[in-house]
């Protein structure tokens, strides 16, 4: 026993050693035109050293350290504690939707300029996300390229403004709406895919816009993208310092205050939430409808739903097309926060965030994908000083979240539906 | 009601079902038995428009339903159970059978996202309906639990229950007997015929439980390896020679 852990350890060891020394300990330099092979200062191999050894003696030890950290476990006060009931999960979830709605609100007038734009980002996030849940969470159809939806509707507003000069507010609905199109011609050829071949076929779908608007030049300025697209209006109030287009006043001079470039910010934040708030109370009547029912029913058991008189196609593309509905929305948001689109911002990375704070915050659970929008936005501005390991701490979250909390976040919460016979029954027994 | 005429099904090579013709008349109960393999499961997909039968006509209230897709048919008023339980096992008991009563529901976007009274009207009926079928087959308790989270024989009564609030005209039961305890499938019984009797269902069941089959069966029929055996009243079936031969087993 005790020698065949020891050859355990020193095996790990040795992989330790054999991984961490190349990417570590070896360094390619550009001296001139040659590039030559340098080793790394001394604490790095020491760093190494210590690592090594460190994975020796855990490895060593680890039938002793993995008992006392069972000890440990047991005298967690949480782990006895009983999962909350079904109606208390759904009134807290409805508390804490509220509580982060009020929050939001006031959240422009007292954060910096800075944290007002990443918020409309993470707004824009959220969007996707309850967009996503709708086809992912609820119709369990995974749709590896949504973000071509998101594509589609900020182009849309692009070109529109391009072309005819659509303002923001014309282009909100039409790119919606053409976005929901898309999806709704997507959804014809998947109609009897599901699972891998699902996904394989949406991620060309998804790469397939991109590189169509990567080389459409002519109708969309290729990867130069489209630029000078502008920002909302307020009945025909502009927030920046002078009127771009003719016809509109500025939001300043009408109402006699100095002019603050953070009123656009603030503007554009709040014109976000109340679209992320109406995103949500559509999904969340969409859910508890006939229709929400049936999405959940073709997820659960396709044959089953079938022999109940449920039409897959009808089922599948109300799904898609709602889900690349809300992708319509929040593209029109961003092309006018960023005010530039090129393809490059709908790479199919987006589609995999997307499809993360879907899965983290929980399949089909509303208050989890806000939560793991914030979460996913947020955590990689803050760990701005590891930029070059962002990607491997995001790795290695959701690693450990599907190891250990596989039902994500927040596991969605069914509604509970009071029958008048069932209640007259316990007035009788109370 | 139902009338199923030299039904084939080829799958490949394979002739599944050679020639099978059966009758549902009104407020009949008909049971296909054979032993396993026989093709009694074949016949109820292609009954039920799983799949496409290669040869053969199945009529449903007059009108011809061969090659219909299974939605269309279940909607006609023609709902099927599954040899194994097919629950929406992730949700919820009255959600089942709230989701089996997808075609009584007001299914337009806007009325549901602005709850115009139709649609408010409609919701809480099939809510009554749902309560009644509950009530029946003895799940009241569970209503907002998990369908997965039952109990195997409660999951084969919900399976039941979830055809019924679609209000149908034949009902057809595949094995519903199967895996119940004796208890259990004595209630099935008296399920069964109140189905017949109280709800004016027909039912085209098979099973292997031959109490069960010989003591509610109108008629019986019996197939072996694809092809028709015998047809007649539970009695006639009990001493034909054939069908002992085949599958009763001598004594």
């Amino acid at each position: 026993m005790v020698a065949q852990n020891f050859r355990h350890a020193l095996f790990c060891a040795f992989i330790t050693l054999i991984i961490s020394y190349p990417i570590l300990g070896l360094n390619l330099e550009a001296r001139g035109v040659s590039i030559t092979l340098t080793g790394a200062e001394t604490q790095t191999y020491v760093g190494i050293a210590l690592a090594v050894v460190i994975v020796f003696l855990f490895q060593l030890f680890r039938p002793a350290i993995m008992e006392t950290l069972g000890q440990v476990k047991a005298i967690n006060p949480m782990i006895n504690r009983e999962p909350m009931p079904q109606e208390k999960r759904v009134k807290f979830e409805r508390f804490a939707l509220i509580l982060i709605v009020l929050g939001a609100m006031f959240w422009p007038f007292i954060a910096s300029r800075g944290a007002v734009d990443l918020a409309t980002l993470v707004l824009i996030y959220i969007i996707l996300g309850l967009g996503l849940n709708v086809v992912v969470g609820l119709a369990g159809l995974l749709d590896l390229g949504y973000v071509a939806f998101y594509a589609v509707g900020a182009y849309t507003f692009g070109l529109l403004f391009q072309y005819y000069g659509f303002s923001f507010w014309m282009s909100l609905p039409i790119g919606a709406l053409l976005a929901a199109t898309f999806g709704f011609v997507l959804g014809f050829p998947v109609l009897r895919l599901r699972g891998d071949y699902l996904a394989i076929v949406t991620l060309g779908f998804g790469e397939i816009i991109r590189i169509l608007l990567n080389n459409l030049t002519d109708l969309t300025n290729g990867p130069d993208g489209i630029g000078g697209i502008p920002d909302p209006t307020l009945f025909g109030m502009e927030f920046g310092r002078r009127v771009k287009i003719e016809g509109n006043t500025s939001f300043h001079e009408v109402f006699n205050i100095p002019y603050d470039s953070a009123h656009k910010v603030i503007f554009l934040y709040l014109i976000t939430l109340i679209l992320a708030v109406f995103t949500l109370l559509v999904i969340r009547r969409l859910i508890r409808m006939p229709v929400g029912r049936s999405w959940e029913a073709l997820r659960e058991d396709e044959i089953a739903a079938r022999s109940l008189g449920l039409s897959r196609t009808a089922v599948k593309l109300s799904a898609f097309t709602i889900g690349a509905f809300f992708a319509g929305f929040a593209g029109t948001i961003f092309a006018s926060k960023q005010g530039f689109i090129s393809p490059e911002s709908f790479v199919f990375l987006e589609s995999a965030i997307v499809l993360a704070i879907v899965v983290l915050g929980g399949m089909g659970s509303q208050l989890g994908v806000i939560l793991a929008a914030i979460a996913v936005t947020i955590l990689p501005e803050l760990a701005r000083e590891f930029s070059e390991y962002r990607m491997l701490v995001f790795g290695a979250a959701m690693v450990l979240m599907m190891v250990w909390r596989p039902q994500g976040l927040l596991p969605m919460t069914r509604v509970h539906i009071n029958l008048k016979k069932q209640e007259a029954g316990v007035t009788d027994h109370a | 009601m139902l009338e199923v005429r030299d039904l084939s099904m080829r799958f490949g090579g394979l002739l599944a079902v050679d020639q099978v013709s059966l009758d549902v008349g009104e407020r009949e109960i008909v049971s296909i038995i054979g032993p396993n393999g026989a093709g009694k499961t074949t016949v109820f997909n292609c009954i039920s428009g799983f799949y496409r039968p290669s040869g053969g006509t199945i009529t449903f209230k007059g009108r011809p339903i061969q090659g219909k897709p299974d939605y269309k048919i279940s909607r006609m008023g023609m709902v099927r159970t599954f040899q194994h339980v097919r629950l929406f096992s992730r949700m919820t008991v009255v959600e089942n059978l709230l989701v089996a009563q997808h075609r009584h529901l007001n299914t337009n976007l806007f009325a549901g996202l602005i709850k115009t009274p139709d649609y408010r009207k409609r919701e809480e009926k099939s809510l009554e309906r749902a309560a009644y079928w509950l009530e029946r087959v003895g799940l009241m308790e569970m209503a907002n639990r998990d369908a997965g989270n039952l109990a195997y024989g409660q999951q084969r009564r919900l399976e039941i229950a979830r055809c019924m609030v679609t209000e149908p005209e034949v009902l057809m039961l595949d094995e519903p007997a199967a895996g119940l305890n004796p208890n259990e499938t004595r209630e099935l019984n008296e399920l069964i015929v109140s189905l017949k009797e109280d709800y004016c269902v027909s039912v085209l069941l098979i099973e292997h439980d031959m109490s069960l089959v010989m003591g509610i069966s109108d008629r019986i029929n019996v197939i072996n390896q694809g092809r028709p055996l015998a047809c007649g009243t539970p009695e006639e079936i009990r001493t034909n020679d054939d069908v002992i031969k085949a599958y009763l087993g001598e004594e």
